[in-house]
């Protein structure tokens, strides 16, 4: 046991009037789908409940509300949150229900689905959530029986007094512990003891899922509700000049039709504000087909703009001028900038050591371009948002990963209290980093507020394919000084990217060589950019990751001793200061899959690709196995070694692992989007190409590393590595190098 | 505008719509049946599948004038509680992440075992291709259909 303070937030542990219901959706014809609860088969649902704190209430027959407080995108939190509670309310998960929790930022931590920190940043708070609501059963438990409450102890939800054979379920005292004060400290169990963290628990919505209940935002619906679609300019570079209305106003079930502004002229926004298209065209009417059907008959003219300036407040700093060019680009005037661009100077953001001099005393240099194209999230569903615009309030219900900062970003747009503005996350289906930038809450809000009516605006998938925030391009080029033993005495790698670069000048092998250099530049564009799943690290690990394996090859030496060396190095005797990684528990990775996949025993004949990367806080090694079916290689077998700390649910932690390790797949093979006179040439999946069921792997085995550290990330590690590992093993099942994504045509011309 | 009535899930429903108006919009807005998923609109990724005649098809581009007096089976309608051996054998694996493809991916799987009681893994590729997962789950969903071949 470790006892710690309530200090963590100490506000959510008080009772909350955060509502009978979870404050979800009450009230709304949506819940008569049955979407309520997720109640098993066989469980009583409390004729009362008992409000405990802002994460659970307890019901007179000790069945057990827990409120999930972060999004779900696919991640699995609604489980796993709900299971830490559990855990240290020490009941049995069977008598536990979920629920959503809607934004509320006093009472909980950063409901944020991102950076894979959903889990490591909430971990303490809802162990702790748990346990104090524990402590206060125990302590109405003795004040009732009148002992001591060091004599009692828990066990699936029964209070035990051992000595007098006293037992009672929860349920009995949840009224009394609710009306106890917040205990100052609390017990958290030892790690040993746990029964649920750690054990696989299904997916709490997976019945809801297979037999396709409303869960969704796009599923979403009340009384009265409008359906709205957008136009936006069909290029990158241009806005709106003008559009006839009257033509599609008169059609079937058409409201109206209008232009709407989705940011005032001097607002500053936030991250979560990235859009391209801050004009658009309006269209409201009664269902989705005929608003579909106007869209397609609007007719609107664009025009080039010059310049755009708007401010930007970024990540909570300073508010900055921010100037977007005009101009229509396309992809073959993006490669002619990216190389005029990799020639010149860059800005040097780490060096170690003299590694100019390294270089040019080199017996060896070998010198290997990456590159990679700009991607599209394309979440399953499309971007949608409702909302219900009132006089002095706002209701906004829907799929988004950050709901914090676009409530703020609401209600700064339509003139209202923060605390005016309420948010209910729906389950999302999927996100990828596209469901960061709210844009299209702004939208809906301002959309509603017009019409004076609820309303759902609902994005096609042409209009998300089409309307940016897209996985920037990127560009690499690494360089390595070999002696005249092979020996590798100098590294330097050079990032670029429209707009933006991909360089973690930190990271692997930094540390681990003498003579490092780091340079990163990158080139201004209208095409707007964000998140992807693994940010930078989604072409990192592929370029990094890719060219060891060639500096292996010339060297002469095993791919993984290789980088188990440089670990050993950066172990004993780190070079440099700021090296953000833990060698040792990268090693870890790659010994684990050394050994898993039987790397030294059993890679004879076999066409083997091996990787590993650290990224948000985790570390993953993976070997891919190629196999040639008529010629063709077919990726056959996928070993994965994670290391993510403790891990809370097993077998969804396996899910999402293998999960990545298709998408890494599949963005490597297939994933571009081109342009052309800033038009994006990609606006469904004909043209943009996801992996399918024939080209995933056969198998996919994960394995976790045992230890007792704080859990870290898991929803993006697993996603880079794997690039690399199938590059390398295409490179041993087709002798040729796959140096530019997508790897299916692996070309860079101009 | 014209009015049809559809056979779905063995009930009789009368919609007023105009004859352009796929299934799938019919299905969702105007009969609340939401459990079949809009993810491309033009037949790509397979989220809008479902049962005409027992055969798979993209309600997406399926319009509701082409419907004629044929059978509709929405996921909704594959069983009462979600007890179907496909819809067990997916909670089985816990195959969804997301889950916003499973209800077109599960109504795919059943039709194929409706027709092909033992696939073997190509044709479970062959007949699942149209069905785009984002999340990749489909090793899961490759390992549900052939426990639900097995029941």
């Amino acid at each position: 046991m470790t006892r710690i303070k309530t200090t963590y937030n100490r506000r959510s542990f008080l009772k909350s009037s955060l509502a009978a219901g979870g404050g979800l959706l009450i009230g709304f014809n949506w819940l008569a789908s049955g979407c309520s609860t997720n109640a098993p088969k066989g469980l009583v649902i409390p004729e009362e409940w008992f409000e405990i704190n802002a994460y659970l209430k307890i019901g007179d027959n000790g069945v057990t509300t827990i409120f999930s407080p972060n999004p779900e995108i696919g991640q699995n939190v609604k489980t796993s949150m709900p299971m830490i509670v559990a855990e240290e309310l020490d009941i049995d998960w069977k008598n536990v229900l979920v629920e959503q929790a809607p934004l509320n930022t006093k009472k909980y931590t950063r409901q944020l689905a991102g950076g894979s920190d959903s889990i490591r940043t909430t971990f303490t708070a809802l162990r702790m959530a748990g346990a104090s609501a524990r402590l206060m059963l125990l302590t109405a438990a003795a004040q009732a029986w009148d002992v001591s409450v060091d004599e009692l102890t828990t066990e699936d939800g029964i209070i035990f007094h051992k000595s007098s054979g006293k037992e009672a379920g929860y349920g009995k005292f949840a009224s009394a512990a609710s009306e106890i004060a917040v205990p100052e400290e609390v017990d958290l169990k030892d790690l040993g003891d746990f029964k649920i963290i750690g054990h696989s628990q299904k997916n709490v919505d997976g019945l809801k899922i297979v037999t396709g209940k409303p869960l969704f935002g796009l599923d979403y619906k009340v009384d009265g509700m409008l359906t709205a679609m957008i136009v936006h300019p069909p290029a990158f570079g241009l806005k709106l000049k003008s559009f006839d209305a009257a033509e599609v106003k008169s059609m079937p079930g058409i409201k109206d039709v209008f232009a709407i502004n989705v940011y005032n002229d001097d607002y500053s926004r936030q991250w979560s504000d990235t859009t391209s298209f801050t004009e658009l065209v309006a269209i409201v009417g009664n269902t989705t087909w005929e608003v579909w059907t106007a869209k397609l008959m609007l007719n609107a003219e664009w025009e080039p703009f010059d310049v755009q300036n708007y401010k930007a407040a970024g990540w909570g700093g300073d508010s900055r001028d921010v100037t977007v060019p005009g101009g229509l680009e396309s992809s073959s005037n993006h490669r002619k900038k990216i190389i005029a661009e990799a020639s010149k100077d860059a800005r040097v953001v780490r060096r170690d050591g003299n590694p100019e001099e390294a270089f040019k005393k080199a017996a060896k240099i070998i010198e290997r371009t990456y590159t990679a194209p700009f991607l599209a999230h394309s979440p399953m569903e499309p971007m949608n948002f409702f909302a219900d615009v009132k006089e002095d309030n706002a209701t906004l219900v829907g799929p988004i990963q950050s709901p914090e900062p676009m409530q703020k970003t609401i209600a700064e747009r339509l003139g209202l209290p923060v605390e005016n503005v309420e948010v209910q996350m729906t389950r999302m289906g999927g996100g990828f980093g596209r469901r960061l930038y709210g844009h299209f809450m702004a939208e809906v809000a301002v959309i509603s507020q017009k019409m004076k009516a609820p309303v759902k605006l609902v994005y096609t998938r042409e209009d998300e394919m089409t309307f940016g925030i897209y996985r920037p391009m990127y560009h690499a080029v690494y360089r390595a000084a070999l002696d005249a033993d092979n020996k590798l005495i100098g590294f330097h790698v050079k990032m670029g990217g429209i707009p933006q670069n991909a360089l973690h000048a930190n990271r692997f092998p930094a540390g681990a060589i003498d003579n490092y250099l780091a340079e990163s530049w990158s080139v201004d564009s209208n095409i707007s950019v964000g998140a992807f799943r693994a940010p930078g690290s989604n072409f990192n690990a592929a370029a990094e990751q890719s060219f060891l394996d060639e500096l292996t090859e010339v060297m002469g030496v095993d791919s993984i001793q290789f980088r188990l060396d440089l670990l050993k190095r950066a172990q004993e005797n780190p070079v440099g200061e700021n090296n953000d990684y833990d060698a040792a528990r990268y090693a870890g990775v790659l010994e684990d899959i050394r050994e898993k996949s039987g790397w030294n025993t059993n890679s004879e004949g076999k066409n083997r690709g091996v990787a590993a990367y650290f990224c948000h806080r985790s570390y993953v090694a993976q070997v891919v196995d190629i196999v040639l079916e008529n010629g063709e290689p077919k990726v056959d077998h996928v070993y994965s070694s994670v290391d993510c700390g403790i891990v809370i649910n097993p077998d969804a932690a396996r899910n999402m692992s293998e999960g990545s390790v298709v998408d890494g797949i599949g963005t490597a093979m297939y994933g571009e989007i081109t342009f052309n006179n800033g038009e994006p040439e990609q606006s469904n999946f004909d043209g943009y190409r996801l992996i399918r069921h024939a080209e995933a792997p056969k198998k996919i085995d994960t394995y976790f590393i045992e230890n007792d550290i704080h859990p870290t990330g898991l929803g993006e590690p697993p996603y880079p590595p794997v690039m690399a590992a199938l590059a390398n093993a295409l490179y041993k099942a087709t002798g040729t190098r796959y140096y530019h994504q997508p790897f299916i045509k692996n070309t860079f011309e101009v | 505008m014209a009015v049809y009535t559809l056979k779905i899930n063995k009930k009789e429903y009368q919609v007023d719509v105009d004859p352009s108006t796929p299934m799938l919009w019919v299905l969702r807005d105007h009969l609340n049946l939401l459990g079949t998923k809009y993810g491309c609109g033009i037949a790509q990724c397979g989220a809008c599948t479902i049962h005409l005649d027992g055969r798979a098809v993209r309600s997406c581009i399926t319009f509701v004038d082409s419907v004629g007096d044929k059978e509709i089976t929405t996921i909704e309608g594959l069983s009462e509680n979600g007890d179907h051996p496909v819809q067990q054998a997916w909670i089985e694996h816990d195959v969804a992440q997301c889950g916003y493809c499973q209800s077109g991916q599960i109504m795919s799987a059943t039709a194929l075992l409706n027709a092909n009681p033992s696939p073997t893994d190509e044709e479970i590729e062959t007949a699942m291709n149209g069905n785009i997962c984002r999340c990749g789950t489909y090793t899961r969903i490759k390992a549900a259909i052939k426990t639900a071949a097995k029941s």
